[in-house]
């Protein structure tokens, strides 16, 4: 089955279709990630997002039960180059394509995903529009130009966990509340890891809620979208600077950017990869990392010191309190997919409460 | 750190005659290496006794001294040369063997000469089986474990380590004489009493079998602050038991899942810190049971290696420059990447496309040479081929071969019945992907082909899919021709498909050509400034109110 893929400067793709048939539409962005597709599909911070990967060969490995970051997929989209047929992997319970088709997820082959890459890398942020049903350009055209901006949508509600929930650590020393804005599941793995049992929160949850169940350290979570629109998100943060240690990852520290009265803004095409060289500025070293964010902050206040910056293009990707317990990074420490070399975030979030 | 200073005077040593082994790609590296540290202010002081090859040329080193390579020509050259310090690294294992050696009889130590890139204990460590396996067993890794009996007792007690299957070889006989494969505990004690009894010593080496486990390599670079990046991932296509020099390889690795692959990442950091290269490229080489995420590690090479060569091709990443640079103090940030030029060094390269190298044999040269491939390696050199997807990739590559059958498609086999066909399967050699091509036009099925071969099912598969566009009923058309050029078919079988000549394909497909896609060590994220290409053919792609299709170069 033919599938078109049409961007919102009317540039479109002809392709096959995999995984659900049916129309989808987001903001087109690219991973380079050359493993991990099912972590980065599974990925709540792709609300609302098409990704395109760049690596031509997807699918080889299959899905499994394991390598997922949350429920069920949560791509609005998916698009790579050479979608395999088979899934060959000891791991594997299913092919990628019927994975998709299960979640309803709809899906485009065989275009040139470098063409795309490249169209998004100079043109920045581009909202696109798959559809397996109605394959004439104009109408897709049109539909693709009332596909709404990204940041004016509320995605964290979306992604949220409705209930709170608890998750013990088997040598507990301390309890973090963790607000969910659309959590990895690898960030709560790697907490409890360390030591840390937590109680994972919904993102409208109350301060008073909070103050009542009296955590060491409030951890605040990745998530989709404009830090801008997590308000809640932003008050809590404000409320516990100062009085209990805050940490956070991705959105979480956009977030914490924000309460503090710095500033994010838009990159052009984002950060989504696992092969970003961070540098930690107190140690010297250099992690390789994986990212996943549009937004990055600025303009940190006097007391915040940066901790951490990407060495592709100076970005701030980490930052600190010079006095208190007040720390974020903006990669992805879990990495899930990605090299693991910054786990040591995971210790040092722990060591600081 | 910035560079070092103090070093005036560097001595590299050249890998030497080309041999099976350890050919052109030596003098690729070497030559890299030199050019580096010259444009650094260096004199470099180059020692080759194989003066057919590039970095010997006269304005590569400061000296260029074409002698034979043995520990009393080198002394001789390090006393009139006085030498600061000696890069062993990028000669290959020659360079590496005469390093230890001018380590050990103390030549190095009096006339005052250091050893950049790897250290004598890192060189002795990667080398030495023993030492090498101890190191892997402090850090929690696993070389695969053998033992050398003597009698039934040790066989037992060793045997429980190792596992099944294990390898029994019975010491000094001819041809591997009375030596076998151990399935179970059953079979046990009457084949190690055979082979006991086979060997004039009554002494038997029992190794665990990894037949049919997947082979993987790692690319990995460290520097002088501990910073560590693999430059690229290597698969195998014909599992363990053939040499990774006489196999079909693939960049990047394909039928990992990210845990996996990160598993042997770790591994690999773990390993270059462990052997304590400390500066430089390391190439590690990993067996993977299909059946679980159990692996091996099969060695490490503490220098630049015949996979570092095609590593760097394969992702734009010039490892023995990199290399030579931090052997000499840099840091990883330090080095800009020379395609984006915006970006340093220090990152992990991804790629947009398939890479698949083949091995080139000459039996004609090596008459009495078997054509059976095993763990000695018999090829003389290699072709590469980077496609955007392994199909096409593949069939570039054997094109690329030269031989007398360039191409998957042009030959057939009907002659042989089923039980040679398997056969020819089953034991590898360099016409194997030609019998698995056969298989599939006869429609036996992958499970029946993985079964005998253990090649992993994702790349037979992706041969099967060009056996069966091959093999598709359709009429002589335009967009099927397209759909098999973008698969990688060569107008040649397309004609032989069709019935046709190259001459009709290539007007049906005149106003058609292949697309140039840039290698860019980015996958596209950033522009790149001094990219190399290869050609591909791509699908193209369109605007809303324009009739024309367009087709993305770079």
């Amino acid at each position: 089955m033919k599938a078109i893929l049409c961007l919102e400067d009317g540039t479109y793709f002809i392709g096959k279709s995999f995984g659900k048939a049916g129309e989808c539409f987001g903001e087109v962005v690219f991973n380079t990630a050359i493993t991990g597709y099912q972590e980065i599909i599974t990925d709540p911070s792709y609300k609302g997002q098409i990704v395109v990967m760049t690596n031509p060969q997807i699918g080889n490995y299959g899905v499994n039960d394991n390598d997922i970051e949350s429920d069920a997929p949560k791509v609005a989209g998916f698009v790579v180059k050479d979608i395999s047929k088979i899934d060959s992997n000891h791991s594997s319970v299913s092919t990628l394509s019927s994975y998709l088709e299960k979640y309803g997820i709809v899906g485009i082959s065989n275009i040139d995903t470098r063409a795309l890459v490249k169209i998004l890398r100079e043109r920045g942020v581009t909202r696109g529009f798959i559809s397996t049903l109605d394959l004439t350009p104009k109408t897709i055209y049109e539909k693709v130009k009332m596909v709404k901006d990204i940041s004016s949508l509320d995605l964290v509600s979306e992604v949220t966990t409705e209930k709170i929930y608890k998750v013990e650590a088997y040598k507990s020393s301390k309890h973090f509340v963790v607000i969910d804005f659309g959590i990895k599941k690898s960030i709560i793995k790697y907490l409890v890891e360390n030591g840390i049992s937590c109680t994972v929160v919904p993102a409208n949850i109350s301060k008073e809620d909070i103050e009542h169940m009296d955590p060491d350290a409030i951890f605040l979570s990745n998530g989709p979208g404009d830090p801008a629109n997590v308000l809640n998100g932003i008050s809590i943060a404000k409320h516990f600077f100062g009085k209990k240690p805050v940490f956070g990852i991705c959105l979480g520290h956009q977030i914490m950017a924000l309460a503090i009265g710095a500033k994010t803004y838009k990159l052009k095409f984002g950060h989504h990869g696992a092969n970003h060289p961070v540098k930690d500025l107190r140690s010297k070293k250099i992690a390789i990392t994986s990212q996943n964010h549009n937004y990055a902050v600025e303009d940190l206040p006097d007391f915040m010191e940066v901790t951490h910056i990407n060495l592709l293009d100076n970005t701030i990707e980490g930052m600190a309190h010079k006095n208190i317990p007040y720390y974020s990074v903006q990669f992805h420490p879990e990495a899930s997919p990605g090299p693991h070399d910054a786990l040591y975030i995971f210790k040092e979030f722990k060591d600081m409460v | 750190m910035p560079k070092n200073t103090n070093i005036k005077r560097i001595l590299i040593i050249g890998a030497g005659p080309i041999i099976i082994g350890q050919a052109a790609e030596f003098d690729y590296s070497g030559t890299q290496a030199c050019k580096a540290l010259m444009k650094e202010g260096y004199e470099v002081i180059l020692v080759n006794s194989n003066p057919a090859t590039i970095m010997t040329d006269e304005e590569l080193a400061t000296k260029t001294y074409i002698e034979p390579l043995t520990t009393e020509i080198l002394e001789e050259i390090i006393k009139k040369e006085r030498p600061d310090v000696l890069l062993p690294t990028l000669g290959g294992q020659t360079a590496l063997n005469l390093a230890k050696d001018l380590y050990e009889s103390g030549i190095l130590e009096k006339y005052g000469v250091g050893i950049i890139g790897a250290s004598y204990e890192a060189i002795k460590r990667g080398e030495d089986r023993a030492l090498f396996a101890k190191a892997m067993e402090e850090i929690g890794l696993k070389v695969p474990p053998n033992a050398i009996v003597n009698s039934l007792q040790e066989g037992f007690n060793s045997i429980k380590e190792i596992g099944f299957p294990a390898i029994l070889r019975p010491a000094f006989t001819l041809g591997g004489t009375g030596g076998s494969i151990v399935y179970n505990m059953e079979e046990f004690p009457s084949k190690l009493s055979a082979a006991l009894e086979a060997s004039p010593i009554h002494q038997v080496l029992i190794d665990k079998s990894l037949i049919g486990w997947k082979e993987f390599e790692l690319e990995v670079i460290r520097d002088t602050k501990d910073n560590v990046v693999i430059v690229c991932s290597i698969e195998n296509f014909d599992p363990m038991g053939v040499h990774t020099g006489d196999s079909i390889t693939v960049a990047p690795a394909q039928t990992l899942t990210d845990k996996q692959y990160q598993m042997l990442r770790d591994a690999s950091l773990a390993i270059i810190r462990k052997i304590g290269v400390d500066t430089g490229g390391s190439n590690i080489q990993f067996a993977v049971d299909p059946n679980s995420d159990d692996f091996y590690v099969i060695e490490m090479n503490p220098r630049v290696s015949r996979s570092s060569a095609l590593a760097s091709k394969a992702t734009g990443f010039p490892i023995a420059k990199v290399a030579a640079l931090l052997a000499v103090g840099y840091t990883l940030d330090e080095i800009k990447n020379d395609i984006t030029k915006n970006t340093p060094i220090s990152f992990e390269p991804s790629i947009d496309y398939v890479v698949v190298k083949i091995p080139r044999f000459d039996f004609a040269k090596f008459r009495e040479s078997s054509k059976v491939l095993g763990t000695t390696m018999k090829s003389v050199g290699e072709v590469m081929a980077i496609g955007r997807t392994f199909k096409e990739s593949l069939m570039k590559a054997i094109r690329s071969l030269e031989t007398d059958n360039p191409y998957l498609f042009m030959k057939d086999y009907e002659a042989l019945s089923y039980d040679e066909l398997i056969t020819n399967i089953r034991i590898p050699t360099p016409e194997r992907i030609f019998y698995i091509k056969e298989a599939f036009m006869r429609g036996i099925s992958i499970d029946k082909i993985h079964e005998v071969s253990h090649i992993d099912k994702w790349f037979l598969h992706q041969i099967k899919e060009l056996v069966e566009a091959y093999k598709e009923d359709v009429p002589f058309d335009k967009n099927y021709i397209f759909e098999l050029k973008i698969l990688g078919f060569s107008n040649k079988e397309i004609a032989k498909k069709f019935n046709k000549t190259e001459k009709e394909i290539e007007e049906l497909l005149q106003d058609l050509s292949p697309t140039f896609k840039a290698v860019d060590t980015c996958a596209g994220e950033f522009k790149a400034y001094t990219p190399y290409y290869y050609s591909s053919w791509e699908y193209p792609y369109y605007k809303v109110g324009q009739e024309e299709a367009i087709f993305d170069n770079d």
